[in-house]
């Protein structure tokens, strides 16, 4: 019977996402644009995450450089370490932890804030001043999250091969210019191209669900914890599941 | 005394509810509600708490959808009209909210001039200081204009958002429960400049409210709302001498 309900719930939140995502659609490109807001969530999506993904960028660069080292030495092919570093983080680890601290920072952000207009009736007061609240915060937001992450994901990579050039050189003496000439030596228009892809779709899930579960906030205060807390650990879960539905779709292609 | 059902708007009202109904799943809330409030008067709504007030207001003004019965605003019925046929008449009925709502990322001149700038009143910006300004004074609280919401007490932030309900010169005034979490000295205080802005700019005021002491300074008029029914309307003086014991509960 508890396995039936928690089955019926389950269905009955994705029935209730497919719906904000199909009104996300129908306001999404209708007049008015609220683009003065669009610009503020760019801003403060986009441009307020850079340090805290570029630290956590350049952190992953070197950690990794320095946990693939010893495997690669075992199997004499230390000198591949750039070239591998630089596969592994544009295609996987980059997107994937960039879209996860995105989720932790920016989607908890959205479902607080949106909870919390919600449930100190803010949503309502905005409606009554003449504006469509879902456009006026839901779509401004989904939108900066998917145009703001893929940006993130380039510098995080970036700044994470940075880290990946210190790393080598911990243990060994490779000059700025041979690190970077056998990183692009090795990086095909395939690596870059899926990855840079799929995370507009991670943004997108992220600002999608994190908005949902504010704009959908109950019971008060409590309510309100409780959609940020969701609205990470859906996104988080959506990152992976849309992951794993994009290695699919590059397999078929031969990406 | 018991409201008789009305079904025809006239010029003397600007407000009329006839047979409103509305429930959530099997709660009834509003049960063929009528009402009417007359140009320049103030109405006061009495309940008890969880007895359908606030959705009242909130059907009045389109933010609920009522199950049945019309609500004319106007002359206009509520539940019928387009989103832009909504935002003309909600550009003249003024909302004040029972928690303010007033929005915690913008200072006071972001929040006042937000109903503005979202009506397309095609205000320049030097008259949108102005307008500001100027509903600012009226609820005595103009150097706050750059504060932000969360630097206000509650009193403050109750006049704040009464100056936000004033901005667009509404010509209804809707409050829900405008004193509650405030000291009895700030209560009366709200309810003072309540009545000086119905006098000064010749407003119709609705006011859901439990307080006895709003019920009794800003009432022209006081309607009694009990299981979903307009149950009396009458002067609060009336009503205070009325031998009825439902309505005596409300006012021993």
């Amino acid at each position: 019977m508890s396995i039936q309900s928690d089955l019926k719930s389950f269905l009955d939140v994705c029935g209730e996402l497919f719906r904000f995502n199909s009104r996300f659609f129908t306001y999404g490109f209708k007049p008015p644009y609220e683009f003065s807001e669009f610009l503020k969530q760019c801003y403060v999506i986009g441009y307020k995450s850079l340090p805290l993904i570029g630290l956590t960028a350049f952190i992953m660069g070197i950690v990794l450089t320095m946990q693939l080292r010893p495997s690669m030495a075992d199997y004499g092919v230390e000198s591949q370490l750039p070239a591998i570093v630089a596969i592994a983080i544009v295609r996987e680890v980059g997107p994937v932890i960039t879209a996860l601290i995105f989720a932790g920072k920016i989607g908890s952000s959205i479902g607080a804030e949106l909870g919390s207009m919600k449930v100190t009736e803010q949503i309502d007061a905005m409606e009554v001043s003449g504006t469509n609240p879902f456009m006026y915060l839901v779509v401004t937001r989904v939108l900066a999250c998917t145009f703001m992450l893929p940006i993130l994901v380039m510098l995080g990579d970036a700044i994470s091969l940075y880290g990946a050039y210190l790393g080598v050189n911990i243990h060994s003496n490779t000059s700025f210019n041979l690190f970077w000439s056998q990183v692009f030596d090795n990086l095909v228009f395939g690596d870059v191209l899926p990855a840079f892809i799929k995370s507009f779709f991670f943004g997108f899930a992220v600002g999608l669900i994190g908005s949902y579960k504010g704009y959908t906030s109950t019971k008060g205060t409590e309510g309100v914890g409780r959609s940020a807390n969701s609205a990470v650990v859906v996104s988080s879960v959506m990152i992976f599941i849309i992951d794993l539905l994009a290695v699919q779709v590059t397999n078929i292609w031969g990406l | 005394m018991t409201d008789k059902k009305t079904t025809e708007f006239t010029n003397d009202n600007v407000l009329k509810i006839n047979d409103l109904c509305k429930s959530f799943g099997e709660n009834q809330v509003l049960d063929e509600f009528n009402l009417e409030l007359k140009r320049g008067e103030s109405l006061v709504v009495l309940g008890k708490s969880g007895s359908g007030k606030s959705v009242l207001i909130k059907c009045i003004i389109g933010l609920l959808k009522p199950d049945s019965g019309s609500i004319y605003v106007f002359g206009e019925n509520v539940p019928d009209l387009n989103h832009d046929e909504l935002d003309k008449i909600r550009s003249k009925v003024g909302f004040m909210f029972q928690s303010n709502a007033l929005y915690d990322s913008m200072t006071v001149r972001e929040n006042l001039e937000f109903p503005l700038r979202r009506h397309s009143l095609g205000i320049s910006k030097k008259d949108n200081d102005r307008v500001v300004l100027a509903a600012l004074e009226d609820v005595g609280l103009a150097h706050t204009i750059d504060m932000m919401p969360a630097e206000l007490s509650g009193g403050m932030r109750k006049r704040i958002a009464l100056a936000r309900t004033l901005i667009l010169k509404p010509e209804i005034i809707l409050y829900d429960e405008p004193t509650t979490g405030l000291d009895t000295i700030t209560a009366k205080e709200i309810i003072q400049l309540m009545l000086l802005i119905q006098k000064k700019y010749n407003t119709s005021s609705l006011i859901i409210s439990h307080d006895m002491n709003c019920v009794r300074l800003a009432s022209n008029r006081v309607a009694i709302l009990i299981d979903g029914k307009c149950y009396a309307t009458d002067t609060y003086k009336n009503l205070l001498k009325s031998t009825d014991s439902i309505i005596k509960q409300f006012f021993d």
